[in-house]
């Protein structure tokens, strides 16, 4: 028999109700899998196993008693362990979004979506690695160490939710909830080969989310399959009062169908998304996944989204005017340490000087100047106006066809310090995935093949707002007849 | 007109020292330096976009179009006690956060 920790979210909860394994076995095998691998991989900044063993054996008690009598349902995740992002609320677990700003900062409550998560019966192992304040594409701004790619350990595994990527690559949880303010979900994803979906803006409450861009943030889930992926976004979307950007439309049916007809499907591929400069065996690669959707009957048309190469400028003045306002809450005063002086003032400046990383202060400034006296407009009023010409192009795009196909990332995974200290090296990063935030779309990124260093090869669906079920459909269905998703790293 | 402000092509020393007071970061010189050329590099990039005509228009609102805040019932409800709220601080006293003096 296989490891537990080689189940799949939706194999393991099939065996937990069986009575084939119990939540406890299931929760142990990852906590020691997580204790052999975490000094190579350092995917956690806390750990929670007391926490975890107990929600375990109360799973355990419940599933038996279900066993004796099913007339109730049982909770949709009772009994299986999953991580989270270190920039969501888990009450009385330390937060520290990979901050020394935050390093002592233990949350009062928990945000919206880790209860709905716990109130589905989920078992938590711990809080994974983040750059500082989810501000980085490679976890190498966490101020806490970097994490380790699972399929090459001198490689970065992408980020800022790097931490959760790798921790699913590495079989250390089955899933986990990451977040994606320009791509955080989805460029880790396709660097760790597992499956990654950045959620419609307002889809899921951000309620408990420690804010980065507040008009571009949203809460996205990490698995191994579309199919794990769809059961816990199934679960964390919907309304939330406390939210009140939070949208309250119905969640279509999240029912995945691996013999799905895709034939009335139209997927589009800009041509914007292939640039010179890119890995040829990335583009060779999405190619090829195209040819499999065609293959299954999708008709595949050329898309144009003309403003894509100004989708990182805007990003990036757009998201750091909106963080230097979030950020200004870190004063030193109602959380955090505090650095001693004899005035107010000099307490802000001496804490945030010296407890804020490079790049959470490189931004705050970026953002500052963006939004200061004499440059508003020229600055972040332009950024706004094109972040329109940028949503057009897609409201065009999705009048002709029902998905975007694209590369995720320009290339595959590099290595830890490759990108040494230019800050405009790491933002291009993003290039892919900038847009999708700008627009508030939702996009999924999904293994499609490995280069020949044999690290793995991401591709990105984009879909219309609220739109995530024909995303992970049309990913269920590609994994249904293709392997790479089943692919894991050796360990 | 945004159009025709001329921006700086770098920024100086002084400029940065304007954005840290503005941000309440304490920096050292080293770190002055190297943002002075970072920023620099970061906003000589980003002038592309100014290329762009934009007089027609609108900034964007949102990133969902037409989506409209929703407001909940305004009726009192249990929220955070005063300890909760104060375990995070450095420094409190009588339920209630304490700091330096805020004027001279």
């Amino acid at each position: 028999m296989a490891a537990l920790t080689d189940l799949t979210l939706t194999a393991a909860l099939q065996s937990l109700r069986r009575g084939d394994i119990s939540s406890r076995e299931l929760t142990n095998a990852y906590l020691e899998r997580i204790q052999h691998l975490e000094p190579s991989i350092h995917a956690f900044l806390a750990l929670t196993p007391d926490q975890a063993l107990s929600q375990a054996n109360a799973a355990d008690r419940q599933l038996a008693a279900w066993r004796r009598d099913r007339s109730s349902p049982l909770p949709e995740l009772l009994g299986a362990p999953l991580a989270l992002k270190d920039v969501l609320c888990l009450e009385g677990v330390p937060c520290t979004c990979g901050s020394r700003i935050l390093e002592n900062f233990v949350p009062p409550y928990s945000a919206t979506a880790v209860e709905r998560l716990a109130r589905a019966g989920a078992v938590f192992l711990g809080k994974t690695n983040t750059d500082e304040f989810a501000m980085g594409s490679s976890t190498e701004n966490s101020a806490y160490g970097v994490t380790h790619n699972p399929w090459d350990l001198e490689r970065v595994p992408g980020g800022s939710s790097g931490g959760s990527a790798a921790a699913v690559a590495a079989r250390m949880a089955p899933a986990a909830l990451g977040t994606d303010t320009g791509g955080s979900v989805r460029q880790p994803a396709s660097f760790c080969g597992v499956t990654g979906l950045k959620p419609t803006y307002g889809r899921v409450s951000r309620y408990g989310l420690v804010a980065f861009g507040s008009s571009l943030d949203t809460v996205g889930v990490l698995g191994r399959d579309a199919q794990d992926v769809a059961l816990v976004f199934s679960l964390i979307a919907g309304h939330d009062p406390r939210d009140a950007t939070s949208v309250s439309l119905p969640l279509p049916e999240m029912r995945l169908d691996g013999e799905a007809d895709l034939a009335s499907l139209r997927l589009g591929i800009p041509q914007e998304y292939f640039i010179p400069g890119m890995q040829p065996e990335v583009e060779a690669a999405v190619r090829q996944a195209v040819g499999v959707f065609e293959s299954l009957g999708v008709q595949v048309t050329p898309v144009s989204l003309p403003h894509t190469r100004y989708a990182l400028p805007v990003y990036y003045l757009v998201a750091p005017a909106e963080a230097s306002a979030n950020l200004a809450r870190y004063d030193g005063i109602r959380y955090g340490p505090r650095l001693p002086a004899d005035t107010l003032w000099e307490v802000f400046r001496g804490t945030r000087g010296a407890k804020f990383g490079p790049e959470v202060k490189r931004r705050v400034m970026l953002g500052t100047y963006a939004l200061s006296a004499g440059y508003y407009d020229a600055y972040y009023g332009q950024a706004q106006k094109v972040r329109t010409l940028i949503q057009r192009d897609f409201e065009q795009a999705f009048s002709q066809v029902d998905l975007i196909a694209a590369p995720a990332t320009p290339h595959t995974a590099f290595k830890i310090g490759e990108r040494g200290d230019d800050p405009l090296a790491m933002y291009l990063e993003d290039v892919f995935t900038l847009p999708a935030n700008l627009a508030g779309i939702p996009g999924l990124a999904f293994p499609v093949g490995q280069d020949s260093q044999g690290m793995p090869i991401g591709m990105q669906l984009m879909a219309p707002h609220f739109r995530e079920d024909l995303l992970l459909q049309a990913a269920h269905t590609y994994q249904s007849v293709t392997h790479w998703h089943t692919r894991l790293p050796a360990l | 007109m945004p159009h025709v402000i001329i921006l700086p092509v770098s920024l100086t020393l002084d400029d940065v020292d304007h954005i840290a007071a503005l941000a309440r970061l304490r920096l050292s010189e080293e770190e002055k330096e190297l943002y002075r050329q970072q920023l620099s590099a970061i906003l000589e990039y980003f002038a592309q976009l100014q290329s762009l005509d934009t007089s027609d228009v609108p900034p964007a609102a949102s990133s969902l179009p037409g989506a409209t805040t929703l407001l909940r019932p305004d009726e009192p409800r249990p929220g955070l006690t005063p300890a909760s709220l104060l375990s995070n601080t450095a420094d409190s006293e009588s339920d209630q956060f304490r700091v330096p003096p805020v004027l001279e």
